[in-house]
């Protein structure tokens, strides 16, 4: 059975640790050079199933701003980024918005909720 | 005109701002005031919609706005008074600080100390001085940012990107986001200006391609920008013949550099630290100017938030001891100062010490290295150092070091030299993907 | 008025249609508003000093360099005093910091022996030369290694937007009407005279037609069957230093002049930047507004020449202008073939100073080619102050805001440029259009963050105050939009999660 090491950059924290995972029949069996729990689970999730924090605005009525940010709950896969994107600019908010508010729940089925980055005010 | 009277002002609401006077009431200072040029507190924060911040100073992930409004809901928990729309025109010795606002007029508030905390500017093409014409078209990375992220308008549709700062790369990828095609990002040195994270998420995960030593000879276009000439650059950053390709586009997005907004100061005489382009500071993050501190971006650009907020708690508690009396004159300075592969270091010297335990230093590399020594030298001997695991001019390093290390040396020194190699055993089978 | 809501219909006569909204055409058209006259002034660009009334020096020549006899000799002094007497009252910036040719040699020395003898004979007063040492006490910055100068105490420095801006208000509010975003496509000739002038909004019937169009006045007159002169635009590159670079000279220095121009300068700005350049170099395209790496390179080792250590990291711009050469001399007065046709053409340096002794000249030619002049009694000659609030004192500050709180809101951080300023640009006649159109009168944008911080305001305040999307607001040509709707990539569909695997 052929192990494959997989060179992976953590993105996880400004550190951005450097390190390798090692893959055997589809499955990790060892990871070196990540300094953190977090920078594992991301590692190893990066070979198997890589994923994204998506940030993005939606449209805002009747707000002191015309925009809202927007951030998922957590990362989603990252195919789907896209999608999500699609999805979230037809989304129109109405004013005032609570920070931290379900913008879009469960978006594309993923099990991952879009919440308001802040609060908006009503103009 | 009215005036009023604070223990402590600080000048720009941003995130260096707010942190200041909210370390500086829990220090005891009573009156506190916050002037702010926007009609809401954040500053920059609230254009910068991605994740990424606050994993050190909250230990959570947040957008920009997200880690504005812990802020902002903190400030609006205290009783620390603010001023929005109001645009501060002089900062003189004694404190006098005249701003204007159009509900308010013209206001005089004297702070006994006072934290400048306006946060920094972008390098503009003026500065690097690209030939070519002057088309619409070209934008600096972060007006661009506001125009997409606040106002929702775009800049174009198909975007080349000159410098890898952070901004840039996360324009990169937000443009790619809007549905416009971003065609590349150039940059003058060998190495990213940019975060590692920012690379691999902003730039790789949308097969942007990075062009290091690369610049923009040329940009080309009449009404609006159509296209921008690259050519490689050799050592010297001198474009090399011959090396010159055409790139088409509608819009250049700049992130080539942020310089401390430091006029109020400037105006008022602050000495200015030649290489960070912010105010010589102390451990206090005095300046020069006494009763005046600064933290934040216009005393060092730095990498993340958390290190602004950190740094703005030293300066904002310095500028409530001042207020009541308890810091001591300042007195005699030791310099402390970038040797080999150290740019900048921050403060740039010492008071004699206060009370306090230990100093943090936050510097920045001058070249990008593996794994490194960062040293304190003291007189010429190293009196502490420390193992880093790889060093680029990008990213902040940040050294709390105890005043028992620091002692009572003329002199202090911090260099970074690489490590001596360390043999790693590689298995010989394994095959990289 | 320029093209906005409200505007009046297009004209279809004019005793008078001028051709070209740069100082001289502008400066010319405030000279006949001083006559009961129907005038148009017609301006291809969306706004007046768009073309080498843009990217200039913006010195008041004192008048040495030209050969006596010449138009640049009679006009340049002329023109110099015109300044000094209507500047204030049109609302023009000048500063009479006195200029300085200095002289690096014992030639140099000779040459400027040359220049003082000319001035004399041209008229210029007070010129004097000066040692080393004197030299070197007024400016410690210059070179050491230099051996006396020149000295020219009327040699002044004046904003040239604001100069031709001046002009064309006064004309405006005098009855002149400027039209902008109109390029001239014919001249109908009659009889071998000017009978009208043709353009894509319409024809104005005219018997009189001043050719004022820069580097486009030798095609004016050739649309009028004149060929009797050709342009060659000669580009000239700049680099401009902030503000805080503004100590580093106190009067205009030029080197030395050699046979074909008056060098590279090192000059503070009449609003106190320092500027290097210009270079020259003949090009084909007269929109050719491009800086090269040469070119720049040329100016700095050029400025180096006089003052050795130049402040690179903080210059704010780069740019370059296209001066409008057809000889030696300016051609200025009747046609020689086709009637009613005045040439205020080739008009370089020193055309800026000139520019209103040229529209004297301008206006005497068409008196001799029959145009009745008769006093216009309502002509007020100069233009409302309009308060610039950095250079008010705090009370004033205080009084102004009380009266208008849009000067308690600072727009232009670098420059300290209030929201009311900005509007009252946008609304006086002749009033910005654009982003450089504000830029130009009131110096928002114009500053070290070269418009990064306020580009987005002063964007929203023009889309307000024009009533137009700000998807509509340009930079400073027809086609120079600046941003998108987001919608407009809403056609243009994202990757999908099929095709979006990286």
């Amino acid at each position: 059975m052929t192990r494959h090491v997989h060179a992976i950059q953590c993105i996880g924290c400004p550190v951005g640790c450097g390190g390798e995972v090692v893959i055997e029949a589809g499955a990790v069996i060892e990871m070196r050079g990540f300094t953190c729990d977090k920078g594992q689970a991301y590692a190893a999730d990066e070979v198997v199933a890589p994923k994204r924090m998506v940030t993005t605005t939606v449209r805002v009525d009747g707000g002191t701003l015309p925009l809202l940010p927007v951030v998922s709950e957590r990362p989603v896969p990252k195919d789907a980024i896209f999608d999500c994107i699609r999805l979230l600019r037809s989304v129109v908010v109405q004013a005032p918005v609570e920070a931290d508010a379900i913008i879009v729940a469960d978006a594309l089925g993923l099990g991952v909720n879009f919440r308001a980055a802040c609060s908006i005010a009503e103009a | 005109m009215r005036e009023f009277r604070y223990d402590v002002i600080a000048i720009g609401g941003g995130p260096a701002g707010m942190a200041a006077a909210l370390s500086a009431k829990q220090a005891g200072a009573e009156k506190v005031l916050i002037i702010e040029r926007d009609r809401e507190l954040g500053g920059i924060l609230q254009q910068c919609i991605h994740n990424g911040f606050g994993l050190r100073r909250f230990e959570d992930e947040l957008t920009g706005p997200g880690y504005a409004h812990r802020y902002i809901n903190m400030v609006k928990a205290s009783d620390i008074d603010v001023w929005l729309d109001s645009t501060v025109l002089s900062a003189a010795p004694g404190g006098i600080v005249t701003s204007v606002s159009p509900q308010q007029g013209l206001r005089v508030a004297t702070g006994s100390s006072v934290v400048y905390s306006m946060g920094c500017r972008e390098r503009t093409r003026g500065a690097i001085r690209i030939p070519g014409s002057r088309p619409a078209g070209v934008f600096t990375a972060g007006a661009a940012q506001r125009m997409v992220n606040m106002e929702g308008y775009l800049p174009g549709k198909e975007v080349v990107i000159v410098g890898s700062g952070d901004i840039g790369l996360i324009m990169a990828r937000r443009m790619t986001l809007e549905g416009a095609k971003v065609k590349a990002v150039f940059e003058i040195m060998p190495y990213s200006n940019g975060l590692t994270r920012n690379i691999v998420q902003c730039l790789e995960d949308f097969g942007i391609p990075l062009y290091l030593a690369h610049s923009v000879v040329a940009v080309h276009g009449k009404d609006r920008v159509t296209g921008v000439t690259v050519a490689e650059v050799d050592a010297a950053l001198t474009p090399i013949p011959g090396t010159e390709f055409d790139v088409a586009c509608d819009c250049v997005l700049l992130s080539v550099g942020l310089i401390p907004e430091n006029e109020l100061g400037r105006a008022a005489g602050l000495h200015i630290d030649a290489v960070t382009g912010g105010g010589v500071v102390d451990q206090f993050r005095e300046t020069s100017l006494a009763g005046y501190f600064a933290a934040g971006n216009v005393l060092h650009v730095h990498d993340l938030v958390d290190w602004v907020s950190q740094e703005a708690e030293i300066a904002g508690k310095s500028a409530a001891l001042h207020a009541l009396g308890k810091l001591p004159p300042a007195g005699e300075h030791r310099p402390v100062t970038a040797g080999d592969g150290v740019r900048t270091v921050v403060p740039q010297r010492l008071s004699p010490p206060s009370g306090q335990l230990s100093v943090r230093f936050y510097l920045r590399a001058s070249r990008p290295m593996g794994a490194s020594i960062l040293r304190l030298h003291a007189d010429g001997n190293v009196v502490w150092e420390r193992k880093l695991r790889v060093v680029k001019p990008s990213e902040m390093i940040v050294a709390e070091i105890s005043w028992k290390k620091l002692g009572s040396s003329d002199v202090l020194e911090f260099t970074v030299v690489p490590a001596p190699v360390e043999a790693d055993s590689e298995p010989a089978e394994e095959e990289v993907a | 008025m320029m093209a906005h809501k409200g505007m009046a219909s297009f004209p279809t006569r004019a005793d008078v249609v001028i051709i070209g909204g740069g100082v001289v055409g502008c400066a010319i058209a405030r000279e006949l508003a001083r006559y009961s006259l129907s005038v148009v002034l017609l301006e291809r660009a969306p706004d007046v000093a768009m073309g080498t009334s843009k990217a200039n020096s913006g010195i008041l020549h004192a008048g040495f360099d030209a050969d006596p006899g010449t138009w640049k000799a009679r006009l340049n002094v002329r023109g110099a005093q015109l300044y000094a007497d209507v500047s204030e009252g049109l609302g023009i910036p000048r500063r009479e910091i006195g200029s300085l040719v200095v002289a690096r040699n014992e030639a140099d020395l000779a040459t400027l022996d040359g220049l003082k003898r000319r001035g004399v004979e041209n008229g210029v007063t007070g010129l004097e030369f000066w040692s080393r040492d004197q030299l070197l006490s007024h400016e410690p910055n210059v070179s050491p290694d230099v051996a006396g100068a020149l000295w020219a105490p009327s040699g002044a420095v004046v904003c040239p937007f604001l100069a031709t801006i001046g002009f064309a208000e006064n004309a405006i509010r005098n009855g002149v009407r400027i039209v902008t975003e109109c390029a001239v496509t014919g001249i109908d000739v009659t009889d071998g005279r000017v009978a009208a002038v043709v353009t894509p909004l319409g024809r104005i019937q005219a018997r009189y037609v001043v050719n004022a169009a820069g580097v486009f006045s030798g095609d004016v007159a050739r649309m009028a069957g004149d060929d009797s002169f050709t342009i060659t635009p000669r580009r000239g590159e700049y680099i401009l230093f902030d503000r805080s670079a503004g100590s580093l000279v106190n009067t205009v220095l030029f080197p030395t002049p050699d046979k074909v121009s008056k060098g590279i300068l090192v000059a503070p700005t009449v609003h106190g930047n320092v500027f290097i350049g210009p270079n020259a170099s003949e090009v084909d395209d007269k929109a050719d507004h491009e800086t090269t790496g040469v070119g720049l390179a040329q100016i700095v080792a050029g400025a180096r020449k006089i003052v050795p250590a130049l402040p690179l990291p903080t210059a704010i711009t780069e740019f370059a202008g296209l001066r409008a050469a057809a000889g030696k001399d300016f051609i200025i007065g009747a046609s020689p073939v086709t009637r009613g046709l005045v040439h205020a053409a080739g008009i370089q340096s020193p055309g800026l100073t000139s520019a209103p002794a040229i529209a004297e000249v301008i206006v005497e030619s068409l008196r001799e080619e029959g145009l009745v002049l008769s006093p216009n009694p309502a002509f007020v000659p100069d233009n409302p102050r309009r308060p610039v609030f950095h250079e008010a004192a705090p009370t004033e500050m205080a009084d102004l805001i009380a009266a208008n709180p849009l000067y308690g809101r600072v727009i232009c951080r670098c420059e300290t440029i209030t929201e009311a300023e900005i509007v009252a640009a946008i609304r006086a006649p002749c009033g910005a259009r654009t982003i450089d159109g504000v830029k130009r009168r009131v110096r928002a944008g114009s500053g070290r963050c070269q418009g990064g911080f306020c580009g987005p305001r002063v964007t929203a305040i023009l889309a307000r105050e024009l009533g137009i999307p700000v998807t509509a607001v340009r930079k400073d040509a027809p086609d120079s939009w600046l941003f998108l709707p987001r919608a407009a990539l809403d056609g243009i569909d994202l990757p999908t999660r099929e095709t979006s695997h990286a």
